[in-house]
């Protein structure tokens, strides 16, 4: 192909909101970094963590896991993960936490560092790893600490954790307002909550654009742009966003354009990303065809829409943050993963098995026999790290991958 | 006092053997628990046998397939005798909720060993505030129904209060050995401690609080004046009863400890004034914890600092299990509390089975002589 040609060919599949989404994270870490000087407070909150009360009182939520995937993604994680080390932390633990530990003691990383926060959010529905991450950081600012402790749900989601959970809602009310010397605006929790909701539901739009073939974005496109979903969630900014990302993509979808050139292979993504190695990944798989069309990861951002209520926001969030995807049953994960690859048409599962994510990675020899097993189809398993590149051995990586496409073309040629 | 030990010994050597024995002489079903926040009160109560799984001491062959190389050894060895059928005596398995290894843990027993029943008790993980308690009360009743359920009995509050009583007994014993040997370190070997400690998880409840009993009076009686470079040890389990040679071999002695197989098991009492489950649930609450939960931010260095006082111990040894998250979290703080105090440490990161003896041995000689 000429050059020209292949360029024209390349800008016809870039995403055009990437510009604004990158244009909104500037301002919103403009705003975190600038939070002092502007009277307003900074919370450091954990990924799957209750956001929107802080979004109601104007505090601003930061996210250490947003700021480890930057780390992860600007190859910095190496360095950090061995300043931790040198103070003690042993290099098995969790690479963002471990990242994050020490980039608060010398202000490194991509965007020098995160701005001091007022206070920490800890919400155990993604690990018991932010726990400990959280209980180190509150020592290390001297803020206070609260926790949202939501009960693993191995089977069921019991009354006595509903009340639990719920109470907790009423007490996390009262530590904002303690800490912040306000009152918690009733009518602007609603809206935030409402907000939240049409956010998550428009993620989901867009996230769903993948059933069709071709697939107009891959899991890589969903890794980057998930941002918004974690960071302002129960904003307004992200709702719009995220309509015009799902016009974007229906666009694309009248237009056939896929993310992936000559989309053959759909596969599923289990896991966190590997975010050193994204763009070699996602050219790795493009060369062959194959499309990240979803993924288990960007989807637990909504995942638990169908227990929130937009109308009942506080009641009903205590369930929808408890029966998170990683708050749930090794059983249950496979079904929905299982659920996942008939929505999607998949052809091969790739799972990524992450040392930095026991929660997520223990039980997924389990889940990917029985995806194997129900859908008859293929899987690859791959060993790393997300942000320790040092976990990360690209020949035998390579070779793997291979050795799965061809696996996958031998079975389409059947 | 030799006798008690010699059989203590065999039932560590080979658990399973000996629930095997007890199930058959006594006809009692036999629960199997992976950690100290099992409610072993309520598992007596319905009048069965709380039996502690510690890993397995054979090879891994099957769990494997199930746990990827950074999982600890205690949770891929207790896997695999599940799934080796070495565990297939037990009548069910309770999983309280603790770190995220023990939580999958639960998640493939349940989905891969299929014999006896799999009850779940997830605990609250913060455990200082007015509904945790709630939630945790709330807990150890459902793990009632649960066990009533699957063990078709009905667990009376009277039988409760015994079952309290017996093991804040139990408890109590422990404590005193653990005070008589910190006076006196030459009276009992370390491996020989934590023999006792971990029969008593083990053997019929009933038997544990007559041998214990025994072993004190015996203890009481003796004298010994060896002399032993005082240390402390913290972490989750000890599996390596090995270690406790090498120390004293070369000069020291283990006179205390955090341990979840040590001063964790019987640490605090339940109440004997309050509603029995309400009582169970407040000594969980009160007790050292674990570091998967939450009760303060700093009440972990400071019990570790108060115990190295009040036992005169001029250093401490941090034996952790490879991949032991929680534990491996709190290492830098805890650490930084005992260097602020001038009391030296040494971190050991262990696996099943352990390193070449020599290397163990060099770094604990080192450590003793620099005390």
């Amino acid at each position: 192909m000429p050059e020209n040609t292949e360029k024209i060919e390349k800008d016809k599949r870039k995403i055009k909101s990437v510009k604004k989404m990158k244009e909104i994270m500037t301002l919103y870490y403009i705003d975190a970094k600038t939070a002092a000087e502007n009277n307003k407070k900074v919370a450091w909150i954990t990924s799957g963590g209750p956001v929107e009360p802080l979004i109601a009182m104007d505090i601003i939520p930061v996210y250490p896991e947003n700021h480890g995937a930057m780390i992860g993604a600007s190859k910095m994680g190496v360095d950090l993960c061995e300043k931790a080390e040198a103070m003690g932390y042993a290099s098995d633990l969790c690479s963002y936490a471990r990242s994050d530990i020490s980039c608060a003691t010398v202000n490194g990383g991509p965007i020098g560092g995160l701005p001091k926060p007022d206070m920490l959010i800890c919400g155990n529905n993604i690990c018991g790893t932010v726990l400990k991450w959280y209980e180190i950081q509150a020592r290390y600012f001297n803020v206070p600490l609260f926790i949202f402790d939501t009960p693993f749900c191995h089977t069921e989601y019991y009354e006595e954790m509903r009340r639990y959970v719920r109470s907790q809602v009423d007490e996390y009310i009262e530590f904002l307002e303690k800490v912040t010397g306000k009152k918690l605006d009733r009518n602007r929790m609603e809206e935030v909550g409402r907000l939240s909701v049409a956010g998550q539901r428009m993620w989901q739009a867009v996230l769903d654009t993948t059933v069709n073939k071709p697939a107009p974005m891959s899991a890589f496109d969903a890794f980057f742009h998930l941002a918004l979903i974690v960071t302002l969630r129960g904003t307004q900014t992200a709702v719009d966003y995220y309509q015009e990302l799902l016009d974007e993509m229906n666009e694309r979808v009248k237009d056939g354009i896929g993310a992936v050139p000559n989309e053959r292979y759909r596969l599923l993504w289990d896991n966190l990303p590997i975010w050193y190695r994204t763009k070699w990944l996602s050219e790795k798989f493009a060369a062959h065809d194959a499309c990240l069309v979803a993924d288990t990861y960007t989807s637990a951002w909504c995942g638990s829409l169908r227990y929130m209520d937009e109308n009942d926001f506080l009641n009903s969030m205590a369930e929808g943050y408890t029966r998170i995807y990683l708050n749930i049953g090794v059983d249950e994960m496979a079904r929905l993963v299982c659920d996942m690859v008939d929505k999607y048409d998949v052809d091969g599962l790739v799972i990524h098995s992450n040392r930095s994510c026991k929660p997520y990675s223990l039980g997924q020899y389990d889940i990917q026999r029985i995806v194997e097993e129900k859908k008859g189809i293929p899987s690859l398993m791959i060993e790393a790290d997300m942000c320790d590149e040092r976990m990360f051995s690209e020949s035998q990586i390579e070779t793997r991958i291979e050795a799965f496409i061809e696996m996958l073309t031998h079975r389409n040629r059947r | 006092m030799q006798d008690i030990l010699r059989d203590m010994a065999d039932v560590v050597r080979d658990p399973f053997a000996y629930g095997r024995k007890l199930k058959a002489d006594t006809g009692k079903k036999v629960v199997g628990y992976v950690c100290t926040y099992a409610p072993e009160e309520i598992i007596l109560a319905a009048g069965a046998h709380p039996l502690r799984l510690f890993g397995t001491t054979g090879t891994i062959e099957r769990a494997d397939a199930h746990l990827q190389s950074y999982c600890c050894s205690l949770v891929r060895g207790v896997l695999e005798e599940g799934l080796k059928g070495g565990t297939d005596f037990l009548d069910g398995m309770v999983f309280p909720h603790t770190c995220d290894s023990i939580q999958r843990l639960s998640d493939l027993w349940r989905m891969n060993v299929t014999q006896g029943f799999h009850v779940d008790a997830v605990l609250p993980v913060k455990l200082d505030t007015q509904s945790a308690c709630q939630y945790m009360i709330d807990v150890l009743h459902r793990f009632k129904n649960d066990l009533e359920r699957e063990l078709e009995c009905s667990i009376t509050d009277e039988n409760l209060s015994k079952a309290i009583r017996l093991m804040n007994e139990i408890r109590r014993l422990l404590r005193r050995i653990y005070e008589i040997r910190s006076d006196q370190p030459g009276l009992m070997t370390g491996d020989s401690l934590y023999t006792l400690v971990k029969a008593t998880m083990i053997m019929d409840r009933e038997r544990v609080r007559e041998v214990l009993q025994k072993a004190v009076e015996k203890m009481e009686a003796a004298k010994s004046d060896t002399p032993a470079k005082r240390l402390l040890m913290a972490g989750g389990i000890c599996n390596q009863p090995q270690i406790h040679d090498m120390i004293e071999a070369a000069g020291g002695a283990v006179i205390w400890d955090d341990f979840c197989t040590g001063s964790r098991y019987f640490e605090t009492l339940v109440s004997l004034d309050k509603d029995p489950v309400t009582a169970i649930a407040e000594r969980f609450l009160q007790r050292a914890v674990c570091p998967a939960k939450h009760a303060g931010l700093r009440n972990r260095a400071e019990d570790l600092l108060r115990m190295a006082h009040e036992r005169k111990a001029k250093g401490v040894i941090f034996l952790y299990l490879k991949f032991c998250d929680p534990h491996a979290f709190d290492y830098p703080y805890l650490k930084a509390a005992l260097d602020q105090e001038g009391i030296p440490s040494l971190l050991l990161e262990v696996e099943d089975p352990l390193p070449a003896e020599g290397q163990l041995q060099t770094r604990f000689e080192a450590f003793l002589e620099m005390l």
